[in-house]
């Protein structure tokens, strides 16, 4: 019961050296990974290979034992850095929220969504509370594992730890892997359960 | 000092234009078969109260006869570039969405397209078609697609690149649902504008068409037609049927024109800066 990442090998063209070279990962259900790293390391890489956004040139991840499905909703989700970018800009989030299949309404409550913001456009609210959109969403979709790569790089300290907390409160009810990019220090002493540095 | 803003001034003109344009139209299809029967009695007649746009050698009021012949036109027009904006549609995704061959085999096809002139097309497909409204309607459509269907596959390569066209894929949405959710929303206003702008070139082509005689039928009155009359007579000194339906039909062709521009401006207001 794991998502892993066996002996992955990736670099956007050939020719060019590799960004992610031999890497291996195993995220367990329960458990919340830190990674961390320098800037340009391939953290954000790796996190889309995780999710399966990107396909490693060499090597094969696997959740549950199986590779991550071509079709229909993927077991692993990416909430991205850039909320605005994750969200169709012409849609109320009413509907960005329908998108991910079920509404859970103790979803948004646990999120600080307020019933206002359904009739909004994306370009009407601010990035960190797109970004609660975002991980509701994700979370909606019944994903097992959790992919949050910088989730809460744009939100002040108050907010994140909001977030954070529901975040892992969920992952605790359902038991969902988490791996977690981040460069904040205390941020990673407080959701980790166990820490990994990528290098350069 | 004009009034309202810029979006304002473009939406009420957007509206006049359209109203204009539509009582043209109505009044071709409103104006009975009697209004242009000719009456040798008054043959040959210039511009005068009675007659606006005066009368022809056999005589026919010519105002009547442009209104009905412009309303041919628009329809002719309007279906040609509904047809080809389909197309333009079909093709453009198809490029974008498609294999690297199927792009490349219709790119290359829309620049053989863009490369033949589109009046030798035309003329070849409407006689091939037995000339007449259905000939030119198909020569038109299939001529004009090429350049929005190049745009709607630029646009459509751009939208499949966002990060949301992605995490909808991994939320288990099918292609065709992003394609009818995601792509046609942002779609919609450039084939709109794309369309409206398609439509004084297909009418201008219908009536340069039927002028040499491969388009609609002489017994027909349609702009083309018209003028390709009036041509046996500007040697004898009748002017008018020759200038008064050209002015009126490039008066109609700038007003879609126009129509297209402002429309443009309210869907996508970055473009009044261009």
């Amino acid at each position: 019961m794991a998502l892993e990442a066996g002996n992955i090998f990736f670099r956007y063209e050939k020719k060019q050296p590799w960004i992610l070279e031999d890497v291996t990962v195993r995220i367990d259900r329960g458990e919340c990974l830190v990674v961390s790293g320098p800037s340009g390391c391939g953290k954000t890489t790796l996190a889309m290979l995780l999710a399966g956004y990107l396909r490693p040139e060499r090597g094969q991840i696997q959740a549950e034992g199986f590779p991550l499905p071509a079709k229909g909703v993927c077991p692993v989700q990416l909430i991205s850095q850039h909320p605005e970018k994750a969200v169709n800009p012409r849609w109320r989030l009413k509907r960005v929220l329908e998108e991910s299949g079920g509404r859970m309404e103790e979803i948004l409550e646990t999120f600080g969504i307020r019933r206002r913001w359904l009739d909004r456009f994306p370009c009407e609210l601010s990035g960190g509370e797109l970004q609660r959109f975002c991980v509701a969403r994700a979370l909606m979709s019944g994903a097992d594992y959790l992919i949050c790569d910088e989730i809460s790089t744009m939100m002040d300290a108050v907010t994140q730890a909001q977030i954070w907390n529901a975040v892992l409160r969920e992952a605790k009810k359902r038991r969902m892997g988490i791996l977690a990019v981040t460069h904040n220090r205390h941020l990673a002493e407080r959701i980790a359960t166990r820490q990994i540095a990528l290098e350069k | 000092m004009k009034k309202g803003n810029r979006r304002t001034r473009a939406v009420i003109q957007a509206a006049a234009l359209a109203m204009l344009l539509l009582v043209v139209y109505a009044a071709g299809i409103l104006i009975s078969g009697d209004a242009v029967e000719g009456d040798f009695l008054d043959a040959g007649r210039p511009p005068c109260l009675e007659h606006p746009f005066g009368t022809d050698a056999l005589g026919r009021d010519l105002l009547m006869r442009t209104l009905k012949g412009m309303s041919v036109s628009m329809t002719v027009g309007a279906a040609a570039s509904a047809i080809s904006a389909g197309i333009a549609v079909f093709v453009g995704i198809a490029a974008a969405a498609g294999s690297g061959r199927v792009d490349a085999a219709i790119s290359w096809l829309i620049d053989v397209m863009m490369s033949v002139p589109h009046m030798v097309l035309i003329i070849l497909i409407s006689f091939a078609m037995g000339r007449g409204f259905q000939g030119l309607l198909a020569g038109i459509a299939a001529t004009h697609w090429c350049s929005l269907a190049r745009l709607i596959r630029g646009e459509v390569l751009q939208l499949r690149s966002r990060h949301y066209i992605a995490v909808s894929r991994k939320l288990g949405k099918p292609e065709g649902w992003i394609l009818t959710r995601h792509l046609l929303g942002h779609l919609a206003p450039q084939l709109l504008v794309g369309a409206i702008l398609m439509f004084p070139h297909a009418i201008l082509h219908e009536a340069a068409v039927s002028f040499l005689g491969f388009g609609l039928p002489p017994e027909q009155p349609a702009t083309g037609i018209i003028l390709a009359e009036s041509m046996r007579y500007i040697s004898a000194g009748l002017w008018w049927p020759a200038v008064l339906p050209g002015l009126t039909l490039v008066w109609v062709v700038l007003s879609v024109d126009r129509l297209g521009d402002e429309l443009q401006k309210i869907l996508n207001p970055f473009s009044a800066q261009e």
